[in-house]
């Protein structure tokens, strides 16, 4: 099934971008967007499952610190739901031991927040290709 | 403050007196109630044994002198009943039992008489010329007339001279007729003179009506014959039995303590007397209790002296103990403090970084707006592009902040691993060679090879480092300098010395220079954080951050860290 879909629009990136702080994720999911990747927003990682229930995406930055659910336990959800999700997560200052645990379950890489732009479009297309190469 | 110290003054000067006046009653009431309980038993069993002395040497002396009388008196008995008044009548024959007795007994008898019934002598042997003599007058012969025997008083008599007489009745052949015999005074007198003992004891024989019976070397004086009642008191009560000996203790007119001692002698006629000065009898007692309180008096100077030396000396440690005590709390407080600023710089840093993050990332979709070919025309679009670019550095500014206070609050990365100190630093050096060639600083290193592994985390010890090399590089910035990093091992830490010779630190803020958010650097170049974290590092590995500084000369820098236990000895080969 998710193979039958995927070469339909293999030039641009689908993207799924979690964080409960929903001003930053509408600010950020705009200036992506302008960068010709397919953005689809989750402000809990109860909307980030039922995101990926209903599409598939290659790339997911995931905040690791949220309300109403722990970023972990997101990332072992979104891995069960697609193993092949290449998963970026955004940490706090200072939670390099949960960066670490994130990437023994499978994450591709993290980034310290505040992260700069660039900075996340370079890892975004980083896990892009790493996903592009594992298929 | 000078209120708190007046107290604290005070209450050492209490605890100074409470600590000398205990150990001084502690140690002083056993002191003195032991020395007087064994004086005083001492004192008694002295009082007893010297009196058990005394009385033993009395009663044996009077036995003796009785016996001295006794053996007279068998011996002129002896002779007149062998010899009877016939023989004895007969002067060279009286002169011959006088010659004899002498030779076995030796000057004790002096003259022998045969004195008939009506008190005439009519023989007489002896040195004196009282043949005929008539003594029917006399005291003696009219008691010894009357009894079997008689043993006179001491009296003058015709001869004029101190004497006493023994005589023996006999009614055998025609009537009455008495044996007599003089008793040498002089002999019977160092019979009593023998008993003496110490300095003033001395004895002496009291008939009945307290005259003396002998000539004692030192005559009782005026008070010790004032003292007589004591005599009438003893010759008041007659003995119960011939070896009963009494003692007495009175003070005399000189207020001076005698000792009496009297024992009946002559079936109760005579009294033989001991007398001695109680100090005298005493004197041995008199030196032990001078001893003794000798003794007592250096054992209480020994303890007053302690006492003082001791409490002085607690004083002093309890005093040090309390300056400890504070330094202590007021560490505990700082670091308290510390903690508490760590913990609320840490949510600052939280909460504070997801809207700079929203604002840094409008400021940049205004950007990415303004790449729009509508804005091109724009007169202010320079403006526009300054001042958003201006918005995301700052935004930057603020997320290093955020990022130093996370580190205050809590250090990264701790994972504890063997340092070997020189390698660490030389590394940090190699980092600011570039900057220190920039400010004209020449950086000088010693670091010997031999020092000890240090058990810490690497990443913390490199931002001690880093950040008092930085510091030290900003105090030199404008003028340039030398800096100089050594290394050496004292006890058991190893002490890093970081000197700078700039513009050192003002006395004023050389107190402060370790608190959170000090900082003399201009605004938006330091957080004031740099120092506190190294600070807390250092203290938490147990080291110490010392500072030391001197305006105009520069400020040095010294970091002691312990070596722990396990790695000290383990040297790096190089």
């Amino acid at each position: 099934m998710a193979s039958s879909s995927k070469n339909s629009n293999s030039d641009r990136v689908r993207l799924l971008l979690i964080d409960d702080e929903k001003d930053f994720v509408n600010i950020l999911s705009k200036r992506i967007k302008r960068r010709n990747i397919d953005v689809k927003k989750a402000f809990s990682g109860t909307e980030a499952i039922q995101a990926l229930r209903g599409q598939e995406f290659d790339v997911a930055v995931l905040d690791l610190k949220m309300e109403d659910m722990d970023g972990i336990e997101v990332l072992k959800m979104l891995k069960i739901l697609d193993p092949e999700l290449a998963v970026i997560m955004l940490t706090g200052h200072g939670s390099a031991e949960a960066a670490g645990r994130g990437i023994e379950l499978g994450a591709f890489d993290y980034l310290t927040k505040p992260c700069g732009l660039d900075e996340l479009l370079k890892k975004i297309m980083a896990a892009y290709e790493h996903r592009k190469q594992d298929e | 403050m000078t209120k708190n110290n007046q107290l604290a003054d005070h209450y050492f000067r209490s605890l100074n007196r409470n600590i000398i006046l205990i150990i001084i009653i502690v140690s002083v009431i056993p002191l003195i109630l032991v020395s007087s309980t064994i004086y005083y038993q001492f004192r008694v069993a002295y009082h007893e044994k010297v009196y058990d002395h005394l009385r033993e040497l009395v009663n044996s002396h009077s036995q003796n002198i009785d016996h001295f009388l006794q053996e007279k008196l068998s011996d002129i008995r002896f002779l007149s009943d062998i010899c009877g008044r016939g023989k004895l009548e007969d002067e060279p024959f009286l002169q011959e039992r006088l010659a004899a007795l002498q030779k076995d007994f030796g000057r004790d008898f002096v003259d022998l008489g045969v004195i008939n019934a009506d008190g005439v002598q009519i023989a007489y042997a002896g040195p004196f010329k009282l043949a005929r003599a008539d003594y029917s007058d006399a005291e003696w012969f009219r008691k010894a007339i009357q009894s079997e025997y008689f043993i006179s008083d001491v009296f003058l008599g015709l001869r004029g001279l101190p004497h006493f007489i023994i005589a023996v009745r006999n009614s055998r052949e025609d009537g009455h007729w008495i044996l007599r015999a003089t008793i040498d005074f002089v002999r019977f007198t160092t019979l009593v003179e023998n008993i003496r003992l110490g300095q003033t004891g001395f004895a002496f024989i009291l008939n009945n009506k307290e005259k003396l019976q002998t000539t004692p070397m030192t005559r009782p004086s005026i008070d010790m014959i004032a003292g007589k009642t004591i005599y009438a008191e003893f010759l008041a009560k007659p003995s119960v039995s011939p070896s009963e000996v009494r003692i007495a203790v009175k003070s005399d007119s000189s207020q001076q303590e005698n000792i009496y001692v009297a024992a009946f002698l002559k079936y109760g006629d005579w009294l033989l007397v001991y007398q001695q000065r109680a100090a005298d009898a005493f004197a041995d007692l008199g030196k032990t209790f001078k001893i003794t309180t000798v003794l007592m008096f250096a054992g209480l100077l020994g303890i007053i002296m302690m006492a003082f030396t001791l409490s002085r000396q607690i004083v002093k440690r309890v005093t040090k103990a309390d300056e400890e005590k504070q330094m202590m709390s007021k560490k505990v407080v700082e670091a308290g403090k510390l903690a508490s600023v760590g913990e609320l710089a840490a949510g600052i840093a939280h909460e504070i970084n997801n809207p700079v993050a929203i604002m840094v990332e409008e400021a940049g979709w205004m950007g990415d707006l303004l790449e729009e070919e509508e804005f091109h025309e724009s007169e202010n679009l320079a403006e526009f592009v300054r001042a958003i670019e201006q918005i995301q550095t700052q935004g930057k500014r603020c997320k290093e902040i955020t990022h130093k206070l996370l580190s205050f609050a809590r250090q990264t990365d701790t994972t504890v691993q063997d340092i070997h100190i020189k390698e660490l630093l030389e590394e940090l050096v190699a980092l600011s060679t570039q900057r220190a060639k920039y400010s004209m600083v020449e950086i000088q290193t010693d670091f010997p090879d031999d020092l000890p592994f240090l058990k810490e985390s690497v990443s913390e010890l490199q931002q001690v480092f880093f950040n008092l090399i930085n510091n030290a590089l900003d105090a030199m910035e404008n003028d340039g300098g030398t800096l100089t990093i050594s290394s050496r091992r004292k006890e058991n830490y190893i002490i890093i010395k970081v000197s700078d010779t700039g513009k050192g630190i003002p006395e004023v803020n050389l107190g402060r220079i370790f608190d959170p958010f000090f900082t003399t650097k201009p605004v938006g170049k330091g957080t004031g954080l740099g120092l506190s974290i190294c600070y807390g590092i250092i203290d938490k590995m147990g080291g110490k951050l010392e500072v030391e500084s001197t305006v105009g000369t520069g400020t040095t820098f010294l970091v002691s860290i312990p070596i722990k236990e396990n790695s000290d000895g383990l040297q790096i080969e190089m």
